[in-house]
């Protein structure tokens, strides 16, 4: 039985990105949250903070979850993928390097959200259809680019992670 | 949107759970998925001081079972791990069409069957699923397990014949019988988002002749929406697109539906007709009956 009272901190053990990362959260401190302050990985955006615009999308042991809607006590014994977790040293995932080319990035408030789901979507599904990458990717809000350049990214994405890029 | 502070609780067992529930009893919350209560926390709509989270409990409650009594699933179950999950496929269809429909992915990585029940969300796909199909929902607390019934277990918009000592532990689907067909449709405005208007529809026909029929109608009313004067309309009688029409004509005429800034309750009245026409289509095409 772990119990954190009302009002205090606990020191709480997160695997990010394949490293331990040891912070002090409140009880109600969101994953979201503890990742960018506690950890300082402030690629996860928080947009809405009540699971509707998808901005803190992260992957939990590979798949997309909310890191609004988690509580980071709660997080400890998942693995959690945050955007920083995608380049390979100064190289882009090619998501990351698909999505540039494809000039999905606008104002990029959204992006890491995207791209963590476009992750999630290609490791399932890699040869997605356009209807297949607009559903997985209704769960995330642009407000700038209108979708078409982000579904373009992701389908140049998949072209690259089958060795046709 | 950051929630009031609560004392956290990770009980390492079930009982450990319900002797909580009992100590602290409506000033605590089960945490589960949390794709509803954190939300709700985050907005203040929901305030416990006591937060139990039952993650963790997995070995008693994330469980998916099949067998000749019908379809058990736990309270730990995630969506997605339900919606591609080969017993819900074969005795659960009904349940297997609901499930892509509930929130958007990363929701239903988190969010568990039994949480949307527990939650009652007249809106929500899973209650009215469990309506449609006379599922039964188990209820335990430290004074022992009750079994309730879906068709009352609704009882107002976010409120369930659940005690405020009672954990939600699994929700029973009867077995699915060959001659039932199930459809779950609805419109949304965008794909994910809480539907307008849903219907959760089943028919059983035996010998070509409907047995029995239920139309169960989310996001219309405080609770999923039982049409009976269009399920008696259908009872007795050979599928037929006209009679399918009347039922959808029925509901459309007699359904209680609400106005708010999505839709206005004539226009949900009118999606509600179509979607029978639509629902009963496809629920009998899934059996191999045409109408």
């Amino acid at each position: 039985m772990t119990t954190v009272p009302i009002g205090t901190e606990t020191e709480v053990t997160l695997r990010v990105n394949g490293e331990p990362r040891t912070i002090s959260v409140e009880a109600r401190t969101d994953l979201a949250d503890a990742l960018r302050e506690g950890a300082g990985l402030t690629g996860t955006h928080l947009g809405c903070e009540h699971g509707v615009c998808g901005a803190c999308t992260v992957l939990v042991d590979g798949e997309p979850a909310r890191s609004c809607l988690m509580l980071a006590v709660s997080a400890t014994t998942h693995e959690i993928t945050t955007i920083e977790g995608l380049a390979d040293g100064d190289e882009m995932h090619p998501v990351q390097r698909a999505m540039y080319e494809a000039m999905s990035f606008q104002c990029a408030f959204c992006s890491p959200g995207f791209m963590m789901s476009a992750v999630a979507l290609l490791d399932r599904e890699p040869n997605p259809t356009v209807e297949q990458i607009r559903e997985e990717l209704s769960g995330n809000l642009c407000r700038c680019t209108g979708y078409e350049s982000i579904v373009r990214g992701v389908e140049r994405a998949a072209a690259i992670l089958r060795g046709e890029g | 949107m950051k929630s009031a502070g609560f004392t956290y609780h990770r009980p390492s067992t079930v009982d450990g759970a319900l002797a909580l529930l009992a100590e602290h009893g409506d000033e605590a919350k089960i945490l589960a998925g949390g794709q509803s209560l954190l939300p709700m926390m985050g907005l203040r709509l929901a305030r416990p001081t006591h937060l139990v989270d039952i993650n963790g409990l997995d070995a008693d409650l994330d469980f998916i079972a099949a067998g000749p009594d019908g379809l058990r699933i736990g309270a730990l179950v995630r969506h997605a791990n339900a919606e591609h999950h080969p017993a819900v496929a074969e005795h659960g269809p009904m349940i297997a069409a609901a499930l892509p429909l509930v929130g958007h992915r990363p929701i239903r990585t988190r969010g568990t069957v039994v949480g949307s029940i527990a939650h009652g969300d007249p809106a929500a796909e899973m209650p009215a699923v469990c309506v449609a199909t006379d599922a039964t929902l188990v209820a335990r607390s430290a004074a022992g397990t009750r079994e309730l019934p879906a068709a009352t277990f609704f009882e107002g918009y976010l409120g369930t014949g659940l005690r405020d000592d009672e954990l939600l532990a699994e929700v029973r689907f009867p077995a699915w019988a060959p001659t039932s067909g199930g459809a779950v449709v609805e419109i949304a405005r965008r794909h994910g988002d809480y539907a307008l208007v849903g219907l959760a529809c089943r028919v059983d026909v035996l010998d070509g002749i409907i047995d029995d029929a239920a139309l169960v109608f989310l996001g219309v009313g405080g609770t999923p929406v039982r049409v009976t004067a269009a399920e008696d309309s259908l009872r007795g009688q050979a599928p037929s697109e006209a009679l399918f029409a009347e039922a959808g004509r029925i509901v459309s005429t007699t359904l209680d539906a609400g106005s708010d800034l999505h839709a206005s309750a004539a226009y949900r009245r009118h999606i509600a007709g179509v979607l029978t026409n639509q629902g009963l289509a496809e629920a009998t095409s899934r059996i191999g009956v045409t109408a």
